[in-house]
């Protein structure tokens, strides 16, 4: 369980993290989505007490993070897969965590095996690592004490798309047991594989935040059809709020209403998704552009 | 808990199943205990390629200089005094050098993501990378000394003209160099500038203190090389130890103090 309070970081007159309050519950998989320089990363470091925040608190299990037994047995974080020292091998970066942690050179491996890396891989040095492998070797070192809590900055970077399906499986049974994971993106696309549930943040507030499905199909349902405008007055005799746009129409109901009167009617739909006009995308790509038009903030 | 469920009536809540039990965190003291940190710390001192690299040339230099010594060097004087006199020189130049990667590396590699995060309390892992810098140099010494009697029975006079004062010194005296490099590194937490500033400083202010008229009368206080001349000698007496005391606290205790106050106090990132 992971629950964030007020959360606030200023950095002289800029503010990076403005008042962000939301509470992780354990069995989710909550993705942390936003675009570059919102603040997901400045957030994470307050949560696992690298940076002091400027107001507010965040707890894990109930405790600050620097209250907190044994860190490593119970919060499992990755905050960055490239700091990592090149000099050393994948195997002994875990071995040195794994002392500091209390855990046995048995659980090393198992952790290597749990992210599919080869006792080859785990022999070179980091240096050499393509950046999908500092991933899992990164991943591998948050499961190293089989923690509840699992916080991670942008795990699927880098991750080829197998293996980014192969990520939403491992975090999935993860919270299946009970653990608690929250995770940052700053891809849509990423983070819909692999999170359930979404925190989205852009300049530093909590623009959105719910079910993945719930935000997906804010905004009504986008339908196309071989005969729009037949479909737009048999919708509106229903008595559907519908709005012509650019390609198909978008409706003001579930996306279920719309296909049984398409096909009770006999319409051809060529197309039938959540989401509208003022979907999730839109309103990231809104947020992005927002950004990027100020510069590079952080 | 209390706490925490007081935060849930404000707090939005995301995900998860409202019936899920709420977890408990393990009881005991916040963080780990010192002795796996200090484990820890003094694996990673050798665990990386330029570590191991300075521990072997460490060795090497040490083992050429005293082959070249006993072959080439003036017979009377390779007794076992003047073998580890000349075996010490290049742990005295290097050993700091470990004590500054020690330092530094968790800002320069940007490992302090990890290591901080597996112990919040930064106080206690400057302290076991002090306490680890340490321990590596007396091992390393051991093995100097080690070398020094072998090349004393091989080829030196087999004098053993050492004594417990002189024995003493030299372990401080490079105690001292190795902490020093410690302060430096955490006092830059920035490797290059570390280790030139650990090497080229205290030259610099050496000469100066030394050409410099006005400034002789300080260099015979706050001169470290100076100061640490008599211990390496066995022959400390009367103002010597306030000497050094004064010298190591401007070049040792002091960048070491600053350098704690901005490893506690710097944002990791």
């Amino acid at each position: 369980m992971i629950t964030i309070e007020n959360l606030t970081k200023r950095y002289g007159g800029f503010t990076a993290v403005d008042d962000i309050s939301f509470e992780v519950r354990p069995g989710s998989v909550v993705g942390f989505l936003g675009p570059n320089g919102a603040g997901k990363s400045t957030a994470m470091r307050m949560m696992t007490g690298l940076t002091p925040p400027t107001s507010g608190r965040a707890t894990l299990l109930g405790q600050t993070y620097r209250e907190v037994h044994n860190p490593g047995r119970q919060v499992g974080v990755m905050l960055d897969a490239s700091a990592q020292h090149p000099g050393r091998t994948g195997r002994e970066v875990l071995r040195v965590a794994a002392v500091s942690i209390g855990v046995s050179k048995a659980r090393v491996d198992e952790v290597l095996g749990l992210v599919g890396l080869t006792e080859e891989e785990a022999g070179r040095r980091v240096r050499n690592y393509s950046l999908g492998m500092r991933q899992r070797l990164g991943i591998a070192a948050a499961l190293l004490g089989e923690p509840q809590v699992l916080i991670l900055d942008e795990p699927a970077n880098g991750l080829d798309p197998q293996g980014i399906h192969w990520m939403r499986g491992l975090l999935r049974r993860f919270a299946d047991g009970g653990g608690t994971v929250l995770l940052s993106s700053h891809l849509l696309h990423e983070v819909q594989i692999v999170a359930d549930d979404l925190v989205m943040i852009g300049r530093g507030r909590i623009v959105a935040m719910g079910s993945k499905e719930e935000l997906l199909s804010r905004g009504g349902t986008t339908v196309r059809s071989t005969d729009d405008v037949r479909l737009a007055s048999l919708l509106e005799r229903a008595d559907v709020p519908v709005t012509k746009i650019g390609s198909g129409l978008v409706v003001d109901a579930e996306p279920g209403v719309v296909g049984r009167i398409a096909a009770d009617e006999r319409v051809v739909l060529l197309e039938l998704r959540s989401g509208g006009s003022e979907g999730l995308e839109e309103m990231f790509l809104g947020l992005t552009a927002a950004t990027s038009r100020e510069g590079d903030a952080a | 808990m209390s706490t925490t469920s007081l935060g849930t009536d404000t707090t939005p809540v995301v995900g998860g199943r409202a019936a899920a039990p709420t977890p408990t965190p393990l009881a005991g003291q916040p963080g780990v205990p010192f002795s796996r940190t200090y484990r820890a710390e003094l694996r990673k001192m050798v665990d990386t390629r330029s570590g191991r690299w300075m521990v072997i040339v460490m060795a090497a230099a040490a083992a050429l200089i005293l082959a070249g010594f006993v072959i080439w060097g003036p017979a009377e004087d390779a007794s076992f005094r003047g073998l580890l006199g000349l075996a010490t020189l290049p742990l005295a130049m290097l050993l700091p050098i470990i004590g500054v990667m020690a330092a530094t590396a968790e800002w320069s590699q940007r490992t302090g993501l990890v290591t901080f995060v597996l112990e919040p309390r930064r106080g206690r892992v400057v302290l076991a990378k002090a306490l680890g810098a340490l321990s590596l140099a007396v091992v390393v010494l051991a093995a100097a000394v080690a070398a020094s009697a072998l090349a004393n029975v091989t080829g030196g006079t087999g004098e053993w003209d050492m004594t417990a004062a002189i024995a003493g010194g030299t372990v401080l005296a490079l105690l001292v160099y190795v902490l020093q490099g410690v302060a430096f590194g955490l006092l830059f937490l920035n490797t290059p500038v570390a280790i030139v500033s650990v090497l080229v400083l205290p030259t610099v202010w050496s000469i100066a203190t030394t050409a410099i008229t006005s400034l002789q009368d300080v260099g015979r206080w706050l001169n470290l090389d100076t100061v640490t001349g008599p211990l390496f000698e066995g022959e400390m007496a009367g103002q010597d130890w306030a000497r050094l005391a004064t010298s190591a606290a401007v070049w040792v205790l002091l960048p070491l103090a600053i350098g704690t106050w901005r490893v506690l106090h710097r944002e990791v990132k």
